[in-house]
């Protein structure tokens, strides 16, 4: 067995009589970009949701960097090392750009009140880092020019960037992007790639839930297929696409 | 902190102190009334910037806010009256009271935080007129409250041998009761500020603005949601707590009429019309919302006798009806307050 | 057993009345989200309005059942004209605002109708004139008077028809759809500022309904007496779990009984030590632990956070 960085066993949600997933089991590997596409409703977003303690799984659980996953606290996935990002973009929108980032870093650092009513060195050198920290967070995905400006009245593509600049904040070693493309263009979509591919190579594992297939199978070194809430397949992207139920589960057959 | 050395920025904190320290000689000018009113609009600056980290910086619906006020006071009052013989000086008591407000409102907290806004808000209120009905009651079948007739005969601020009751003479100047409370609920307040400020731009300050701005989107990036929202409940009800000691020392007299339920909306109203997050509109909504009254209490009377000759209607309804069509107009014309955060501003011209 | 029974009588009745007055806070909050602060100070402008109208027209020699009625019609009258009057000045301007504007505007304008009141009625305690004849009725060993019986039947023929408006008309379609989605709602061609006048009206009606009712009950009125009765239906409200009307009605009737048998059996519970002046904190503390453990309330629908 490869390198483990999450592993789900058997997780099975359901919404009333509606089974969102049933029993899917996966394992990510460290240092890879991990794809999980599925048509419409197929239960990604579940899936993740169910991983970042958003929902609390009815069967089944998660293992993370060899140790169980509690999935009853969304805070407690993020100070574990699991960051997201959200497929309608949830940024705090009247705070600025770099405010945004800031937050991003409030599961690393950790002063208090009183810290912050005495001042003391302590709290403002850390105060400092974070700002620069911050900074730099922004000049990496790119929008370092818009850091004073309100999250809100960022373009769409910019706030794409700056969720994941938030993520990155957290020092996560698994970034999970939900639908990252959604709605973007052929170039912001290209540009958007070699962001990704950037950030694996500087040595983060990353979880990709995609509608666009070909974005995915360009970039994942493996990928899993979900289709009625059930895994179809887990490989290569090569074999993946050659696969007859993928094929059958995306045309509807 | 350069910008403190500042020559403007030190010109203007120069007049503002000169100004405060002015203030009270010229309110005594109109009578020593004049100077409680004054205290009284301090008192609610620091009580509306207590409950501005509740509401405005966690934003957190609290309506019983005046209970905390109520535990300090009461807390203040047993611990320094012949109630139960007990003298203890106030430097002592004012801490007691911040703290056992403060456990008051894990207590209420740590059970409530996770409802959303409007259920939160009902739930605190109901227990301001728990607190409330409690005081009220508690004399028997063992007297500890002494019930509505309150208690009386409390201890005055004393440090070391200064006491900040009746006149005392300083550098040739006859400083009066009221006037040397000023100075200390002045003190006070500066303080609140400065923790308002400091929180505000901190650690916590940005995860509780994150929390506000999307709750879920905070759990993702790892803020624990519950101990955030029950730290500034917890650091509310303390300022509540110390504002009540320093209330019942001041007045020497409490009883729960001091603690119903619209003295919580009343800082509330002050908190939401001057400009809710944003310090300088807190304080601005306190000094109007407490001083408005008043000064519609000794204007009403005369204005009416002179338009119309006589008394129409009893000035009392009357100065509470223009109180209350004020607070209609403002929210109306001005619905993020008369003196919101800029961000605020953009806000809601982004939502129009 | 009779105190039992007795307390059961008591608590239904007054419960009756906070159900009606729940109603009122159910339906603007389901529709619009807003606590209207200023509701019950509407029903206290009912019951005085009927005490003014009917006390009148029992002076002029109207007998004492049809002037009855005219006043509960005044005051039905004048406190839809007040609702819908609520709504089109303070409320609407105010849709757009940050979510504590109108809390605050609620509350300007529940200050602002105590103290018209008492400008008009002054600041005394006024009596409500005995609108129905004196009759005991024994069950049991436990008494109960005509009056009881009349607001018991009453509110619920009064919350009978409301649910058939709600779930017969198309009206009350138009309100269902809006509380579930006011934009989806406009687009599906509803004419929302006219939904939500509609909930301020008829949950204003209610209101003047059930003042009268206080009035009729306690045989007093005074300005001050819609803060508290208020505040208890809110709670009711709440209770049941806002905006679901069932609720209310259930909170309401809920409410009316925990008082009643709390207030009746509070000495003996706690060995004397706290006494039935305990009465009002009931409520609160029923509230209090009722969403500990049910945080949308008995009857509410669960919301639950969405990704």
């Amino acid at each position: 067995m490869a390198d483990m960085l999450l592993e789900a066993r058997a997780v099975a949600k359901h919404f009333g009589g509606v089974k969102a997933l049933r029993d899917v089991s996966l394992g990510i590997q460290r240092g890879e970009i991990y794809g999980l596409i599925g048509p419409n409703g197929a239960g990604k977003t579940t899936f993740f949701n169910c991983m970042t303690g958003l929902y609390i799984p009815d069967g089944g659980g998660f293992t993370f960097d060899g140790a169980p996953l509690l999935a009853d606290a969304p805070h407690q996935a993020a100070e574990r090392g699991i960051a997201r990002t959200f497929q309608n973009i949830r940024l705090f929108g009247n705070m600025t750009a770099l405010e945004n980032v800031m937050v991003g870093r409030h599961v690393r650092t950790k002063a208090g009140v009183f810290g912050a009513m005495l001042q003391n060195a302590a709290t403002r050198d850390e105060e400092a880092a974070i700002r620069q920290k911050a900074i730099d967070l922004l000049h990496y995905v790119r929008i370092e020019d818009r850091a004073d400006d309100l999250a809100k009245n960022l373009s769409y593509g910019d706030q794409r960037r700056l969720e994941i600049a938030r993520a990155l904040a957290t020092e996560p070693k698994l970034l999970c992007l939900d639908e990252p493309a959604a709605g973007m263009n052929a170039t912001e979509t290209e540009e958007l790639r070699d962001l990704i591919d950037g950030i694996r190579r500087d040595g983060t594992t990353i979880l990709l839930i995609e509608h666009d297939v070909k974005l995915v199978m360009g970039l994942c070194d493996r990928v899993a297929v979900l289709d009625y809430g059930a895994l179809v397949i887990e490989d290569v992207p090569a074999v993946v696409q050659k696969d007859q139920r993928v094929i059958e589960a995306y045309l509807g057959a | 902190m350069s910008k403190w050395l500042n020559p403007r920025s030190a010109f203007g904190i120069a007049l503002i102190a000169a100004a405060l320290i002015a203030l009270p000689f010229v309110a005594a000018m109109g009578g020593q009334a004049w100077v409680r009113i004054l205290n009284f609009a301090i008192l609610y600056v620091f009580l509306a910037l207590g409950l501005n980290i509740v509401v405005g910086f966690a934003g957190l619906l609290d309506l019983g806010y005046i209970a905390f006020y109520a535990v300090g006071a009461y807390t203040y009052a047993l611990l320094a009256s012949p109630h139960f013989g007990l003298h203890w000086p106030f430097w002592t008591i004012l801490p007691i009271g911040a703290v056992i407000a403060c456990f008051f409102g894990v207590l209420l907290g740590s059970p409530t935080l996770k409802l959303r806004g409007d259920y939160l808000a009902i739930v605190t209120l109901g227990f301001g007129e728990i607190v409330r009905i409690f005081m009220n009651n508690l004399n028997a079948p063992v007297n500890i409250t002494n019930g509505p007739q309150g208690i009386t005969l409390i201890d005055p601020v004393a440090i070391g041998g200064f006491k900040f009751s009746g006149t005392t003479q300083i550098l040739g100047y006859s400083l009066s009761g009221p006037q040397k409370y000023y100075f200390l609920l002045v003190a006070l307040a500066i303080l609140v500020i400065i923790i308002n400020l400091r929180l505000q731009n901190s650690r916590i300050g940005r995860a509780w603005q994150a929390i506000r701005e999307d709750e879920i989107a905070a759990k993702a990036v790892g803020i624990n949601t519950r101990n955030l929202k029950l730290l500034a409940f917890a650091m509310g009800a303390s300022f509540g707590g110390v504002a009540g000691g320093v209330f019942s020392a001041m007045q020497g007299f409490v009883s729960p009429e001091s603690f119903s339920l619209i003295e919580s909306i009343m800082i509330l109203a002050m908190v939401v019309l001057g400009g809710m997050g944003h310090i300088p509109g807190v304080i601005l909504g306190a000094v109007l919302l407490s001083i408005l009254p008043e000064v519609l209490r000794y204007g009403v009377g005369p204005l009416q006798m002179a338009v119309f000759g006589k008394m129409l209607i009893d000035p009392e309804s009357l100065r509470m009806l223009i109180f209350g069509l004020a607070l209609v107009l403002v929210m109306r014309f001005k619905p993020a307050g008369l003196w919101p955060s800029p961000e605020r501003k953009r806000e809601l011209q982004g939502d129009a | 057993m009779d105190i039992f029974l007795q307390q059961i009588i008591n608590g239904l009745v007054q419960g009756s009345i906070y159900a009606l007055v729940a109603l009122g806070y159910t339906m603007v909050y389901g529709i619009m989200g807003l606590i209207n602060f200023a509701h019950g100070e509407v029903v206290m402008i009912g019951t005085l309005v009927t005490i003014t109208v009917a006390g009148l027209l029992i002076k002029v020699g109207m007998p004492v059942a049809l002037a009855g009625l005219a006043g509960l019609i005044a005051a039905i009258l004048c406190c839809m004209a007040l609702g819908w009057g609520l709504e089109r000045i303070a409320y609407r301007p105010l849709r757009n605002a940050p979510r504590l504007t109108p809390l605050i505007t609620a509350i300007g304008m529940s200050i602002v109708l105590q103290n018209l009141a008492m400008i008009i009625w002054g600041r005394n305690y006024l009596t409500f004139p005995p609108l129905l004849p004196k009759m005991d009725f024994e069950f049991a060993g436990a008494n109960f008077t005509l009056v009881q019986v009349v607001i018991v039947l009453v509110s619920a023929a009064t919350m009978g028809g409301l649910l058939f408006l709600v779930y017969r008309t198309k009206l009350g379609m138009a309100m269902r759809a809006t509380s579930q989605n006011p934009a989806v709602a406009s687009l599906m061609g509803v004419n929302i500022n006219r939904v939500i006048a509609a909930a301020f009206v008829i949950g204003s009606a209610l209101g003047a309904v059930a003042g009268v009712m206080v009035g009729t009950y306690y045989e007093i009125a005074h300005y001050q007496m819609g803060f508290m009765l208020g505040l208890k239906a809110f709670t009711a409200a709440v209770l049941g779990g806002i905006g679901n009307l069932a609720g209310a009605m259930l909170g309401g009737v809920l409410l009316g009984l925990i008082e009643a048998l709390g207030a009746g059996y509070i000495g003996d519970l706690t060995g004397g030590f706290l006494g039935s002046h305990y009465q009002d904190i009931f409520a609160f503390v029923v509230l209090i632990v009722v969403l500990m453990f049910k945080p949308s309330g008995l009857f509410g629908e669960k919301t639950g956070d969405r990704a």
